[in-house]
């Protein structure tokens, strides 16, 4: 990555309207994330944060409004955007091995009629080796625990080469374990100048871990460090009736959505 | 000595047996390629619909004097491209689209022969399959339509495998992902097509489906999974001729019994995966 003077910004959003079939799913939605940030999209179910992530990747177009990527309003080089979708929408009895899943990060830069070469294979047993899964290169991905399912999704858009990593709800469905693991490597991939945008529910491991919170229900509610907004007011403002209990620091707030 | 090798050559001296099994051992190879992704994507619904649907453009065809195949492919072609239309756009259900469509060109082909009943029992060569009765002209259509096939499976392998995988990243890697789902399509409605005078419209699913979901069971990996298919499919091919031959009942109900056979072994067998090795060997009983 080249040098940066000052917080250079890896994402900003500027009043976004989208939605599906005349439902609006999000309403002006504005935002900005700086390059190196691992930062949190949090919000309940149904809040728009999926269809965000879509947007985002360009797999949807907004009714109005902007999102730069890297300071360029231009839809970027696309592949430098790295996404990992929800488990539940990868298909985990496929009969792929680790390794071909973590080479498909490597087609979108192969083009049509080109196979993966020696070079991509290198790279993408890298990838596996950065998120501690070079061992399970040959395993079919039905047989990974939940943990290992996301960091080999991590490792495909890292064989990817993606600066800006979009997560939708890595951390869901795993135990505090693997949770620690994953945000461990988050943390890692931050240090190496990637950027992550990760959409969760986990409001314990923003708080504790991330740079950066967007607080989301179809709004941005607010954005800023975890500390900063993670108050009550504004996670009553974003969960609504959803009841949740949040823990920061040494003080529990429940909030309902 | 002699003799169980004049059993197993006797069919062989009849043209009308070789031609038989080189057609059949051609559809049956390329539909369990084909069938890979139709039994990965659960699309077997469809491998059921296409050959139906051909049918409509079967007797069109048979009416206007045209080639027939050629008029199958173009009905089950127009019929996977509708159907990807329709879902794609989410108007309706997947099998709902597939349900209405596919019964529809169905009963327009029904319609258009109805008005011509002397011809039909050369249109129900169709319905149920006469793999003794192929031409040399068809040994060589199907040849150069599976080789087509095949070719296009191996070029566009990588995309195939990538959007069947995972569509949603496969876009975002900026992979034409509708024009390779509709590739797909059109290709599931062409083999369908050289199915039909091998095995017949009610039974090509089965070649479709069969030897696909049977080295499923067998393999880790896609490409073996085709491999091991196109290998069930051949095997197939050639016992249910052998079976057809000497017990004297129908060629296309015989490789397609074959066929559910060698599946029903590999369900009960298939190392790791047959229900006698969940239940006798595996503590964990995984699948």
């Amino acid at each position: 990555m080249a040098e940066q003077s000052g917080p250079a910004l890896a994402l900003e959003a500027d009043d976004i309207w989208a939605g599906y079939n005349g439902r609006t799913a999000l309403e002006g939605v504005a935002f900005n994330i700086e390059t190196g940030c691992l930062a949190g999209l949090v919000g309940p179910n149904g809040s728009g944060k999926s269809t965000l992530l879509r947007l985002i990747l360009g797999l949807h177009k907004p009714w109005r409004g902007r999102i730069r990527i890297f300071g360029s309003g231009a839809r970027p080089d696309r592949l430098r955007l790295g996404y990992t979708p929800q488990t539940e929408q990868v298909d985990w009895s496929f009969p792929v091995t680790v390794l071909d899943v973590v080479l498909m990060g490597r087609y979108g830069r192969l083009g049509p009629l080109r196979r993966p070469t020696a070079t991509d294979r290198d790279i993408a047993r890298q990838a596996l080796e950065s998120v501690r899964m070079a061992d399970l290169a040959d395993r079919r991905i039905g047989e990974l625990s939940g943990g290992q399912q996301r960091r080999a999704l991590v490792a495909r858009a890292l064989a990817q080469e993606a600066d800006l990593l979009l997560l939708d709800e890595p951390l869901s469905g795993l135990d505090a374990t693997a949770q620690h693991d994953l945000i461990n490597l988050f943390e890692g991939l931050r240090h190496q100048g990637k950027t992550l945008l990760v959409a969760t529910h986990d409001l314990s491991c923003v708080a504790a871990d991330f740079d950066h919170a967007i607080l989301l229900n179809r709004k941005v509610v607010a954005f800023g460090r975890p500390a900063d907004v993670f108050t009550e007011e504004l996670l009553n403002a974003t969960f609504q009736r959803h009841l949740l209990l949040v823990r920061l620091e040494d003080r529990t707030y429940v909030g309902h959505d | 000595m002699t003799e169980v090798l004049d059993y197993v050559s006797d069919p062989w001296t009849l043209e009308f047996m070789r031609r038989g099994l080189i057609a059949a051992v051609m559809v049956s190879a390329v539909a369990a390629v084909i069938g890979c992704f139709v039994i990965l994507k659960g699309m077997a619904f469809i491998g059921d619909a296409l050959p139906h649907a051909s049918f409509g453009g079967v007797a069109a065809a048979f009416v206007l004097g045209a080639n027939l195949y050629l008029g199958g492919a173009i009905a089950a072609v127009l019929t996977a491209l509708l159907i990807g239309f329709v879902s794609r756009r989410a108007l309706l259900k997947y099998d709902t689209a597939i349900g209405i469509l596919f019964v529809g060109a169905f009963a327009a082909g029904i319609l258009i022969i109805s008005r011509r009943t002397n011809y039909t029992p050369d249109l129900f060569s169709f319905v149920f399959g006469n793999v003794l009765g192929v031409s040399w002209s068809d040994v060589w259509t199907t040849a150069v339509v599976a080789a087509v096939i095949l070719v296009l499976v191996v070029l566009f392998y990588k995309e195939l495998l990538f959007v069947t995988y995972d569509p949603s990243m496969a876009a975002a890697a900026g992979l034409p992902v509708a024009a390779v789902q509709y590739g797909l399509l059109a290709l599931i409605g062409v083999t369908t097509v050289i199915g039909l005078q091998t095995v017949g419209i009610v039974l090509v699913v089965a070649l479709i489906v069969t030897p696909a979901a049977t080295a499923q069971l067998l393999t880790r990996r896609l490409p073996a999974m085709m491999a091991a298919g196109a290998a069930v499919g051949v095997l197939s091919s050639l016992a249910g001729l052998y079976v057809a031959y000497y017990a004297d009942v129908s060629a296309s109900a015989a490789i397609v019994l074959t066929a559910t056979a060698f599946f029903f072994l590999a369900f009960l067998f298939a190392p790791g995966r047959g229900l006698l090795w969940q239940r006798g060997f595996s503590p964990a009983g995984r699948v």
